[in-house]
């Protein structure tokens, strides 16, 4: 120990199949923002814009898995970071872009792509650029192991604060009465 | 030539007749679908608009209640449906090879209708024939001890159109096979002896009588009959009602179906002994769906009872004492077992359990006191009034007397019905019915207690093991893993969706074992089975979530082993192939670049 304050927690965030609107809840701590940022230091994010993840304390992440990049992108979270957590209704169970989950994806792409004559809509996109989707939409758990889960659509911003001074006071983080519902 | 199935009724005139049948009497709405379900083969939208436009009832109502029994079809179903018993004494006679058989027989997928509309395959809970499996249902009907020649000649006469009426009725034999009598099958029952040693006193005397006799509840969890009736006789309200609970639903159990098929006397006089006790002038029989081929016989016995003065006004020539009790058949549905579910069903809606409290017996049906007791429990009760409180109270053990019947099935020389005093040892059970090289039995169904071999010297009594009955034997050549995942499925077919820990606990329970059976398990999803199997404990709404995780908990703890083989990956793998999931994408694009598939975890990592 060298005396000097302790060092900050890395934290990165990414939203996979989601709408951001998680992120806009974590935005919405307001000013304890401030005192968020005298513990950690914030990696890949969209609050940093820094592209690819390094190695970290805590990964965040909003959204489902529902394309090939959405795999790699949380397998390489799941592999810099040490602990995971799965923000959000899609990232928990799969949310809104899982309502696709019963229909067959030939379907989708049928009915999206060709269902009009004439030449614009003959064919489904195939540029190697865009990734592909998967045949069904998945909750991160089911991709890869997940610590925590803070539910809500988007959960309120006082869930993702208490979780977030749990984890750095070293406590196992329980949302509790009041910032957990069923139904 | 064998005539062929009659063409379907007008839906409007099935209708029109089974309102009339039930006297437009909305609290018959569940027993008006079943009715337009048998004269149609399902429910058509035009018969829905009759009964909306006739008892003025919401349509999402009798959507609500139609679709929550499963033998309730809202979309046109095969004019032949052929469900599989899909229990797990099922499984181990082989039903599933010859469901597969079926199905290719008949060139049909299982869980469809074949595309002519002719025939429809698939499971079902377990319809209480485990011990003459496996069995199927034929357009409601029992079939027992299928074998692949009685599958192709189902197949052969199915594709004939051949009425199942006319088909063999050997196929239809349901077998008693009782194979010890103790106190309640030793006696010789002669109608009314009990109600007149009844009526020879005080309904309080009767209901001291019940008391001393310590009788509790045969249904499983075991609450003292006495008790109840004096609970009910004392409650305030504008009337009074008993019901027999006879929806056997926890696999396993057949006791019901042997009681109601053999002594069916006895359990209508305990009815009636019940009504004198507590004062109440109406009684329901609650008979599962799945033994409506005892329907004729049991409204025989009601219609010979009445003129026998034994039920109707007056029984016995007692002015002012009047009792009759009407017969509801369910329609599929375990949770309507538990008595609040049931009484909901009896009202006409989907079988949702009630809060508890308060119970039914101040609070039952229509609101009003009711007493619940299972069959056996009624027809216990004869006993008692025959022979008094304190000889009953003589047998068993001093917190569980009188007799038990014990269904056994499974891996046994002879499965059938074993009558006993409470305090048998399951050893004994097993020497009885030739049960060898035991490695464990299911003690009451899937929601009981699994007991290892070197536990045997455990008593079915409520002291030790309770018991509705059931007792499934499992030899040594047996995985109980696969014991508890069936037990896992049952659970998430049956739950009533009411509450979300249960609805979608069962379904994520399911899913787990699946994982785990299917060799993508890691110690990760051991945790999780851990964690869901407390959140299903602790947050459920009723008995049914509760006991949803006792076979993997039961299993954990007594054949932890056979999870370890399971679990055959250090780190948490995903429970499919991601990059198959890519497939259907990758076809409908023609892509095949680097891009377009998810390498291998360990091969990204090296």
């Amino acid at each position: 120990m060298d005396g000097t304050a302790p060092r900050k927690l890395k934290v990165a965030t990414t939203s996979l199949a989601g709408c951001f609107g998680c992120h806009m809840s974590i935005l919405d701590i307001d000013e304890r923002l401030f005192a968020l940022l005298e513990k950690v230091e914030f990696d890949r994010s969209p609050i940093t814009d820094i592209k690819e993840v390094g190695q970290c304390d805590l990964g965040i992440i909003e959204g489902g898995v529902c394309n090939a990049e959405n795999v790699e992108v949380l397998r390489e979270f799941r592999r810099r970071c040490k602990v995971l957590i799965a923000l959000g209704a899609c990232a928990v169970n799969g949310g809104l872009p899982a309502q696709r989950n019963t229909l067959s994806l030939p379907l989708i792409l049928q009915e999206v792509y060709r269902s009009e004559p004439g030449a614009r809509y003959g064919l489904i996109p195939n540029d190697p650029e865009l990734p592909l989707p998967l045949n069904k939409v998945h909750p991160l758990h089911e991709v890869v192991r997940i610590d925590h889960f803070i539910p809500g659509c988007p959960p309120p911003a006082d869930a993702i604060w208490k979780v977030l001074t749990g984890l750095l006071e070293g406590k196992e983080p329980a949302l509790g009465h009041g910032l957990i519902h069923f139904d | 030539m064998p005539s062929k199935v009659r063409n379907a009724p007008d839906p409007a005139q099935a209708a029109a007749t089974a309102m009339a049948r039930h006297r437009h009497d909305p609290l018959e709405l569940l027993q008006m679908l079943r009715d337009v379900e048998e004269a149609c083969g399902w429910i058509p939208p035009e018969a829905i608009d009759c009964i909306e436009a006739r008892l003025a009832l919401p349509r999402a109502k009798i959507l609500g209640v139609a679709s929550f029994y499963s033998f309730l079809h809202l979309k046109r179903a095969g004019r032949y449906r052929i469900l599989f018993s899909d229990n797990i004494t099922d499984r181990m006679l082989g039903s599933l090879g010859l469901l597969d058989r079926m199905c290719r027989g008949l060139w049909v997928e299982r869980g469809k209708v074949s595309e002519d509309g002719l025939v429809s395959v698939d499971t079902t809970s377990c319809t209480g024939l485990c011990d003459q499996g496996p069995a199927i249902l034929v357009n409601g009907l029992a079939v027992t001890r299928l074998t692949e020649r009685r599958v192709d000649d189902i197949c052969e006469l199915v594709r004939d159109e051949v009425p199942p009426g006319e088909w063999p009725a050997d196929f239809f034999r349901v077998e008693d096979n009782i194979h010890r009598r103790d106190a309640l099958l030793g006696t010789p029952w002669l109608p009314g002896r009990a109600l007149e040693a009844a009526l020879a006193r005080s309904p309080e005397d009767l209901v001291a009588e019940m008391k001393a006799s310590k009788l509790r509840g045969r249904g499983g969890a075991g609450f003292p009959a006495g008790l109840k009736w004096q609970a009910c006789r004392e409650a305030p309200g504008k009337a009074r009602y008993l019901v027999a609970n006879a929806d056997e639903g926890e696999p396993g159990n057949f006791k019901d179906r042997v009681l109601l098929a053999n002594a069916a006397d006895a359990i209508f006089e305990g009815m009636a002994l019940g009504a004198w006790a507590t004062g109440a002038r109406r009684g329901f029989l609650y008979l599962r769906g799945e033994y409506r081929f005892l329907l004729d016989h049991l409204e025989a016995v009601l219609e010979r009872r009445r003129a026998a003065r034994l039920l109707g006004e007056s029984i016995l020539g007692r002015e002012g004492f009047d009792f009759d009790v009407a017969i509801h058949v369910g329609a599929g549905a375990y949770v309507c077992g538990e008595e609040s579910a049931l009484i909901e069903s009896l009202e006409g809606k989907r079988g949702t359990p009630r809060n508890r409290p308060p119970y039914p017996v101040t609070q039952g049906y229509l609101g009003q006191p009711t007493a619940v007791n299972n069959v056996e429990t009624f027809a216990a009760s004869c006993l008692v009034a025959l022979k008094g409180g304190a000889w009953y109270a003589g047998i068993g053990t001093p917190e569980s007397t009188g007799t038990k019947l014990v269904c056994v099935s499974g891996d046994c020389e002879q499965p059938g019905i074993y009558e006993y005093p409470f305090g048998v040892e399951v050893r004994q059970v097993l020497a009885d019915c030739g049960a060898r090289l035991t490695q464990a039995v299911q003690v009451s169904g899937p929601s009981g207690a699994t007991v290892p071999a070197a536990e045997f010297g455990r008593r079915l009594a409520f002291e030790d093991l309770p018991t509705a009955g059931a007792l499934m034997v499992f030899n040594e050549r047996r995985d109980m893993f696969e014991v508890a995942r069936n037990f896992v499925h049952f659970f998430a077919h049956e739950s009533c969706g009411f509450c979300t820990p249960c609805r979608v606990g069962t379904s994520l329970l399911r899913n787990m074992m699946d994982k785990l059976a299917n060799g993508h398990g890691s110690p990760y999803d051991f945790a999780e089975i851990g964690k869901l199997n407390l959140l299903l404990q602790s947050m459920s709404h009723c008995g049914l979530g509760h006991s949803a995780c006792n076979p993997v908990l039961g299993t954990i703890a007594k054949f932890r082993g056979a999870y370890q083989r399971r679990l055959a990956h250090e780190e948490f793998e995903p429970a499919f192939d991601l990059d198959r999931a890519l497939a259907a994408a990758r076809q409908m694009t023609g892509r095949d670049d680097a891009a377009a598939h998810v390498r291998p975890e360990t091969e990204e990592t090296a």
